[in-house]
């Protein structure tokens, strides 16, 4: 996963930021930040991207700076700035930010990171904007700025009455010296009046009324479309094709071949077709002939994979993850010992909106308009790939229909930006379903050999993980590594986790909650069959493997808390009924519990097993801890709830098969997205903690597929050790 | 060839092949790009669109047999009184997370709570089957759609 190099304690990026203060166009505040190199080498210039404007006639503008996938972003950090600005939510605009390092930092969706990197220095920029607000006020009424106060939009001096509202402060607040960004005073939560009430998403009412909002939607004069055939063997490169055939039909004005390179996740050789509507160059694809040079993919299966992974499981990891104690010792002295083998799929993203991008790159200069989770990347991408410099290239950031982690890697913005290169005209670039599904980055498949060893009181005493992956020599293959502090490690004084690498030329990538959502899997469906192995209940013994709340770990690799944890499985099981549940015939119980994306969840899953083997899951509860606040909660529910059943979706029937280094799925039929008849109700409950707040894109995906697999045992008997659920193996003869 | 075909109570003319899927020429060709490509197969329901009110997929349907009947896509649905409740609850539910399912997400649910103002979770799940929503907002969808019939019911 892309993830940013975090290169400062979190909770302080205001040491490494200036405040920038400047005179709007047309009169007017700006407040904005700067990274402290860049405002000192810019000190006296204007300044152009801000994440405040407040013009003279009162209206206010708040910059979205990360793309919008679905996460809600675009409405939650604005609300944020808006809290300590003071002023009404529905006064205020909300625009998308451009894509600018400099004046934003780094701009991206993914790891569940807006919160934790951002809720504190847009709080603080927010309370910047407000405080010079205050200061205008005070020199122009000749009174102590402790005087002053704010009510919404406006500027208030207590004890004469009087008031200004902040567009006729704006001018003057302009010309005052930046506030120290560190020192602004913050309000009390228990005063917020935005934080912590529902907004709804700021752009839904453009969504249900149809507006162009998407990636798909960019629209540039004299553009034309385009499609791009890749060799259905991951990077297998074109040898020829029959362009001439192709170009005579109809609508058709160019096609052409495109070579590759390897950069990672980068161009790859192609066949693109340029017509004046989609429908007529995907149409041209159909006489399409190419000619590969397959290369070294086209050996490639899962079947293959899923027999070598057996094999190495026989020799000693190549990889050491942790070695804690004596594990082999502990386990030859244990009371009793559990071996088992559990496996999960290559899995797609599946975003809703195929990949898609419009690019005019012309006269030395490309601009782009992408639908990306990674502007920034993409920008430096598409700079390298066409060999121009970063500083000719625009990127536009569109909303997004759907993320899930695709959207890291911005290959379809090279390929947009390629083609329009190599043919002098801007382009649209669309997907079609199936050059998603056979061009994705894949949740990596994977296998663990574990076995884990329980004393004469049934307390685990050893854990052992045979983790086997994808990789070159000991490097892992982009989200197919697993850290050493996966739990239960650091609670089991004998822990050996290690690994052995595949090379794989099939591309891999982070999928929502990436590692997590399927190590869970396999590690709380293990603790499951740990547990009924010590003849104990699965809530009581994960709290006994906690023990005590206390922090665990090392400070670099992220402390563990084991307090926080113990409160979700708790919560969860009271809101549950897990002790108390009656449950009907074929309906069983099963709890998960993850840490991962520094929030803490705990799941209990309710679901039948009918005679036929088929499952229905019933309900899911789910206990969060995601600190101290809850910015906005219709988020937060409605995240959580897409993550349950999201992975319940993967659990229950989601698999990517490659056959002869192929992708073997054309379309949705061949890959089970949720529908409506299999959704259920999912009960939301956080539980509020004294810790930093932190997001929620992510981590109430990987506990409920375990929750669902260890329901099932519990229903039937049955132990489901490999993804998705095979029904057949849950009929009842 | 020229095709003429009513959009949301305008005629509009459109000069495609027979064969082309009113998807496209209602998003390239006559510029109705709310109207949603997910699969081109029929299996998603992102490109549903109303045909004399009933909903179809549009990726489905070649121009040529769209004939006098009258296209209603996401831009016009809000002109009738099922189209405006289901947009009204869609936001107050705050349904929407990626948005990119909802516009057909909204043509099937207006469909169905036209013609049934109270509609059974199996109603539900028997009109919404076809329409995937991959951020998975079944459970707001639900309790919008139940939030829009009954204002209809209530309105008569
Ligand atoms: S695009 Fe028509 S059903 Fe998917
Ligand atoms: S809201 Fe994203 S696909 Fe439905």
């Amino acid at each position: 996963m892309n993830k940013p190099v975090l290169t400062d304690d979190l909770a302080a990026p205001s040491r490494r930021l200036l405040l920038k203060v400047g005179l709007a166009a047309g009169g007017g505040l700006l407040v904005g930040l700067a990274p402290a190199f860049a405002a000192a080498a810019a000190a006296d210039t204007a300044i152009l991207n801000a994440y405040v404007r407040i013009a003279p006639d009162g209206g206010v503008t708040i910059a979205a700076k990360n793309p919008e996938i679905g996460q809600g972003i675009k409405t939650m950090l604005p609300m944020v700035i808006a809290e300590e600005l003071d002023v009404d939510w529905g006064a205020v605009r909300i625009e998308q930010a451009p894509v600018d390092f400099k004046a934003y930092g780094a701009q991206f969706a993914g790891g569940s990171m807006a919160t934790p990197l951002n809720y504190d220095l847009m709080r603080r920029v927010g309370a910047a904007a407000r405080s010079l607000l205050i200061a205008a006020a005070a020199l122009r009424w000749n009174v102590p700025t402790a005087e002053c106060d704010t009510t919404p939009g406006a500027v208030r001096h207590t004890a004469s009455g009087r008031s200004l509202l902040y567009g006729a402060l704006a001018t003057s607040a302009a010309a005052l010296p930046a506030p120290d960004l560190a020192k602004l005073p913050l309000k009390n939560p228990k005063d917020f009046r935005i934080i912590g009430q529902s907004h709804h998403g700021i752009d839904s009412p453009k969504v249900v009324t149809g507006q162009p909002l998407f990636g798909i939607d960019v629209v540039r004069p004299g553009m034309l479309y385009a499609v791009f055939e890749k060799c259905p063997v991951f990077n297998g490169t074109v040898v020829s094709a029959n362009l001439d055939e192709v170009k005579a039909q109809k609508g058709v004005r160019q096609a052409f071949i495109v070579k590759g390179g390897s950069e990672p996740a980068g161009l790859r050789d192609g066949v693109a077709i340029l017509a004046d509507s989609w429908w007529r160059a995907q149409k041209a694809r159909k006489v399409l002939k190419v000619v590969w040079n397959e290369g070294e993919g086209a050996g490639q299966s899962t079947a293959g994979y899923a027999a070598r992974a057996v094999e190495l499981s026989k020799q000693p990891g190549t990889k050491s993850l942790r070695k804690d104690g004596d594990t082999d010792a502990a386990l030859a002295g244990a009371a009793k010992v559990v071996e088992a083998a559990y496996a999960y799929p290559f899995i797609a993203h599946a975003p809703m909106e195929p990949q898609n991008c419009t690019a005019d790159v012309r006269g030395g200069k490309a601009e782009i308009w992408a639908p990306t989770q990674t502007p920034q990347s993409g920008l430096a991408l598409t700079a390298k790939t066409l060999g121009m410099a970063e500083a000719d290239i625009t990127v536009h950031m569109t909303r997004c229909g759907g993320g899930f982690g695709r959207r890291l890697n911005n290959d379809y913005m090279v390929e947009a930006a390629k083609i329009s290169q190599m043919a002098g005209v801007p382009v649209k670039l669309l997907w079609s379903r199936a050059d998603d599904l056979q061009h994705d980055f894949y949740r990596p498949a994977g296998w663990h050999f574990l076995k884990g060893g329980l004393d004469a009181q049934g307390k685990v005493i050893a854990w052992r993980d045979h983790f086997v992956s994808f990789g070159d020599g000991d490097k892992f293959a982009s989200s197919a590594g697993m850290s050493g502090t996966e739990f239960p490690a650091r609670l089991v004084d004998n822990c050996l986790i290690e690994a052995s690498l595949m090379p794989t030329q099939i591309p891999t990538g982070a999928l929502r909650a990436p590692g997590s959502n399927a190590l869970s899997f396999a590690l709380q469906s293990f603790i499951d069959e740990l547990a009924h192995a010590a003849g104990q209940d699965p809530v009581a013994f994960r709290l006994a493997l906690l023990g005590e709340p206390r922090l665990v770990g090392k400070a670099a690799d992220g402390l563990f808390d084991t307090g926080r944890a113990r409160g979700v499985i708790e919560l969860v099981a009271e809101k549950s009924g897990w002790d108390k549940a009656t449950l009907a015939k074929g309906e069983g119980m099963g709890v998960g519990f993850y840490y991962s994306h520094r929030g803490y969840f705990a799941e209990v899953v309710k679901a039948t097993v009918a005679a036929d083997g088929s499952v229905t899951v019933n309900k899911v509860w789910v206990a969060g801890d995601v600190g101290s606040q809850i910015i906005n909660p219709t988020g937060a529910e409605t995240q959580a709830q897409g993550a349950v059943l999201d992975g319940l979706a993967q659990a229950l029937g989601q698999e990517i098969v490659i056959a002869g280094g192929k992708a073997q799925v054309e379309n949705f039929d061949g890959f089970a997205l949720l529908r409506m008849p299999q959704s259920c109700p999912v009960e939301v409950h956080f539980r509020l903690t004294d810790n930093a707040p932190s997001g929620l894109g992510e981590p109430a995906l990987p506990p409920v597929a375990p929750a669902l697999c260890n329901a099932i045992f519990a229903a039937t008997g049955v132990r489901l050790r490999r993804l998705p659920v095979d029904t057949e193996l849950l009929k009842r003869a | 060839m020229a095709y003429r075909i009513k959009v949301n109570g305008k005629v509009r003319e459109a000069d495609v092949e027979a064969d082309t899927p009113l998807l496209w020429v209602l998003r390239d060709t006559l510029d109705y790009r709310g109207v949603k490509f997910g699969c081109g197969a029929g299996l998603c329901g992102a490109c549903t669109v109303h045909l004399d009110g009933q909903p179809v997929r549009s990726c489905q349907t070649p121009v040529s047999r769209v004939k006098d009947r009258a296209v209603t896509t996401i831009e016009g649905v809000g002109e009738s009184a099922a189209g405006k409740a289901v947009q009204a609850a869609w936001l107050a539910h705050d349904v929407v997370q990626c948005g990119y399912c909802q516009a057909g997400q909204i043509m099937s649910a207006t469909a169905l709570v036209a013609a049934n103002h109270h509609p059974s979770d199996d109603d539900i799940d028997a009109a919404m089957g076809g329409n995937i929503c991959r951020c998975a907002t079944y459970i707001r969808i639900r309790a919008a759609i139940k939030t829009a019939a009954a204002s209809l019911a209530k309105a008569g």
